[in-house]
């Protein structure tokens, strides 16, 4: 009963947190309840804080994924998003083949990329300290960074494609990419959920999840499964690429302006914990877009994190997450 | 049916199995007593291929168990109820005896296994929708046999089956021992509770520290002054 408790609590601050931030600064700038409440360009960003969460959930579904089943983070999870813009960029803009195909072919590629850093490398670590797992995962994002640097160049690359956007209301306009984004992730957000919940290999994967050892027992091999997941995982990456490609330039560095935010996410919403994730993702997604609103975009970042720390103190195992 | 012939196991540096001879029958109960650390567990994770034999041989109908690569065991027809359950909590009881029937064999026969497990277990029907970690220690019990009853299995390893659970509850568990024999299954038994085990099997080890120190009929144990004092308390 009481983590209920406590989880009815945190939606309390998170919803008091969440309404100081987003009125308090302009009635204090206006002093009028009023203006705050009627500011169409708050609204503007709380709704383009709700959309970031919905790519933010994606990426952090997918890390989890791989986490809960092989238990072992990819530190470098944000660095396959990067390889697989680059990868829609180059047969887009380079090659000239149609967006909608070179799309399905950045997803299949991280997969493959999924495939392949499970296979060459973390399967020979699964008996490591845990330390050594993340210094290699570490390691590959450098690599990743650098492969990069070398192949594609450091100068920042635009897919040059925009889709607009369209009013909502009088004042408040909707980027279609991002709207595109939330719904495909949202979309596939559920399309996993189904997947884990409703099909044999799905609930597989959530019991190797729970119970490595005895899923042996039940005589599946552990190794396919892994690579299954960590396939899932980069697809999602893939996934998720599409969707940013459209938003952002792409470069090699790319992957850190999200790839700390994702981890963020996870250990918030409890490694592992998709459902935690979820919630999670928008939780940060809403405190970076308020506080870029009402302040600088630095200071939403800045926000999400001194709530990141706060709540390690709090609640150290994510809001979702078991106390072991 | 299943055959040790001088197994040795361990962990790391640690040896816990000295040169362990053992046998069972098909259609026989056998069970394995000894007291805390003996390597009871140990043993059945060795059949089951959880932890690797260091030397010796495992047969099982005559194929090398010691060849046979951990998740493959199974198909061999060999299925184990592991120490403290191990369900998976934080899935259904369907879901969990779902995994039960993962090999490709059971899966085909997945609802003739489910039905057969549901009439042994009318308990586990009625719960069937609910997560496995918030049934009552006996019904974990009953979830976790029926689970490995899924691979439609001839030899059952039942690793300490009544642990931790309340005496009626014990009488139970025991009762369901002589049910699954009735199904024709032949069972392999660890228990610390050795009164109540030798009647229902009938041939018992006894290990001590590793090593294998007596067989004999589970009548012929039970009256032993040795057994009685030792692991009875009488």
């Amino acid at each position: 009963m009481g983590r209920i408790d406590t989880r009815v609590w945190l939606i309390v601050i998170a919803a008091g947190l969440f309404v100081c931030l987003a009125y308090v600064p302009a009635i204090i700038r206006e002093g009028n309840l009023g203006f705050a409440v009627s500011d169409v360009f708050l609204y503007e960003a709380m709704i383009n804080g709700l959309l970031l969460g919905g790519v933010l959930a994606l990426l952090s579904l997918g890390l989890n994924l791989i986490f809960g089943v092989v238990d072992v983070v990819w530190i470098c999870y944000a660095e396959i998003v990067m390889l697989g813009m680059y990868g829609i960029y180059y047969l887009h803009s380079f090659y000239g083949v149609p967006l909608l195909l070179a799309m399905p072919a950045g997803i299949l590629i991280t997969a493959i990329i999924g495939y392949a850093v499970h296979e060459l490398v973390i399967r020979h670590l699964l008996d490591s300290a845990p330390i050594n797992q993340l210094l290699a995962t570490g390691g590959l994002l450098f690599f990743f960074q650098s492969v990069a640097t070398l192949a594609f160049g450091i100068d920042f690359r635009n897919l040059g494609v925009s889709l607009g956007s369209f009013p909502l209301t009088e004042d408040i306009y909707i980027s279609w990419s991002r709207l595109a984004a939330f719904v495909t992730a949202a979309a596939c957000v559920a399309g996993l959920y189904l997947f884990l919940t409703r099909t044999f290999m799905g609930t597989a994967i959530r019991a190797i999840s729970q119970d490595r050892e005895i899923m042996t027992l039940m005589g599946a091999a552990q190794g396919r499964l892994y690579l299954i997941s960590s396939a899932i995982g980069g697809g999602l990456a893939g996934l998720a690429a599409c969707l940013l490609v459209l938003q952002y330039d792409v470069h090699p560095f790319v992957g850190l302006s999200f790839g700390p935010i994702t981890f963020m996410i996870c250990v918030l919403g409890g490694l592992g914990n998709m459902v935690g994730g979820f919630i999670a993702a928008f939780i940060l997604s809403e405190l970076i877009a308020l506080g870029g609103y009402h302040f600088d975009l630095e200071w939403g970042y800045v926000f999400a994190f001194a709530f990141f720390i706060a709540m390690m103190f709090v609640r150290p195992e994510g809001i979702m997450g078991r106390r072991s | 049916m299943l055959t040790l012939s001088n197994v040795d196991a361990g962990y790391g540096t640690f040896q816990a199995l000295f040169d362990c001879t053992l046998e069972v029958n098909a259609g026989e109960a056998v069970a394995v007593i000894g007291p805390n650390g003996a390597g009871k567990t140990t043993l059945m994770r060795v059949i089951s291929g959880l932890i690797p034999a260091r030397g010796g041989r495992m047969d099982m109908e005559g194929r090398d168990l010691v060849a046979t690569p951990p998740h493959r065991i199974v198909d061999l027809g060999i299925a184990h109820v592991p120490e403290n359950r191990r369900l998976f909590p934080r899935m259904s009881v369907e879901d969990n005896l779902r995994m039960g029937a993962f090999v490709p064999s059971a899966r085909a026969a997945f609802s003739r296994r489910l039905e057969f497990v549901y009439d042994l277990f009318p308990r586990m029907k009625e719960r069937r929708h609910q997560l496995a970690g918030t049934l009552s220690g006996g019904e974990q019990q009953m979830c976790a046999i029926g689970r490995a009853l899924m691979s439609e299995p001839k030899l059952l390893l039942l690793d300490e089956p009544s642990a931790g659970l309340a005496p009626v509850i014990v009488q139970r568990i025991f009762e369901l021992v002589r049910v699954i024999r009735e199904q024709g299954l032949t069972v392999l038994i660890v228990e610390q509770n050795v009164q109540q085990v030798l009647r229902v099997v009938d041939r018992a080890y006894v290990l001590e520290a590793g090593s294998i120190r007596m067989s004999g009929a589970a009548e012929e144990l039970a009256a032993s002054d040795e057994i009685r004092r030792l692991y009875m308390g009488l």
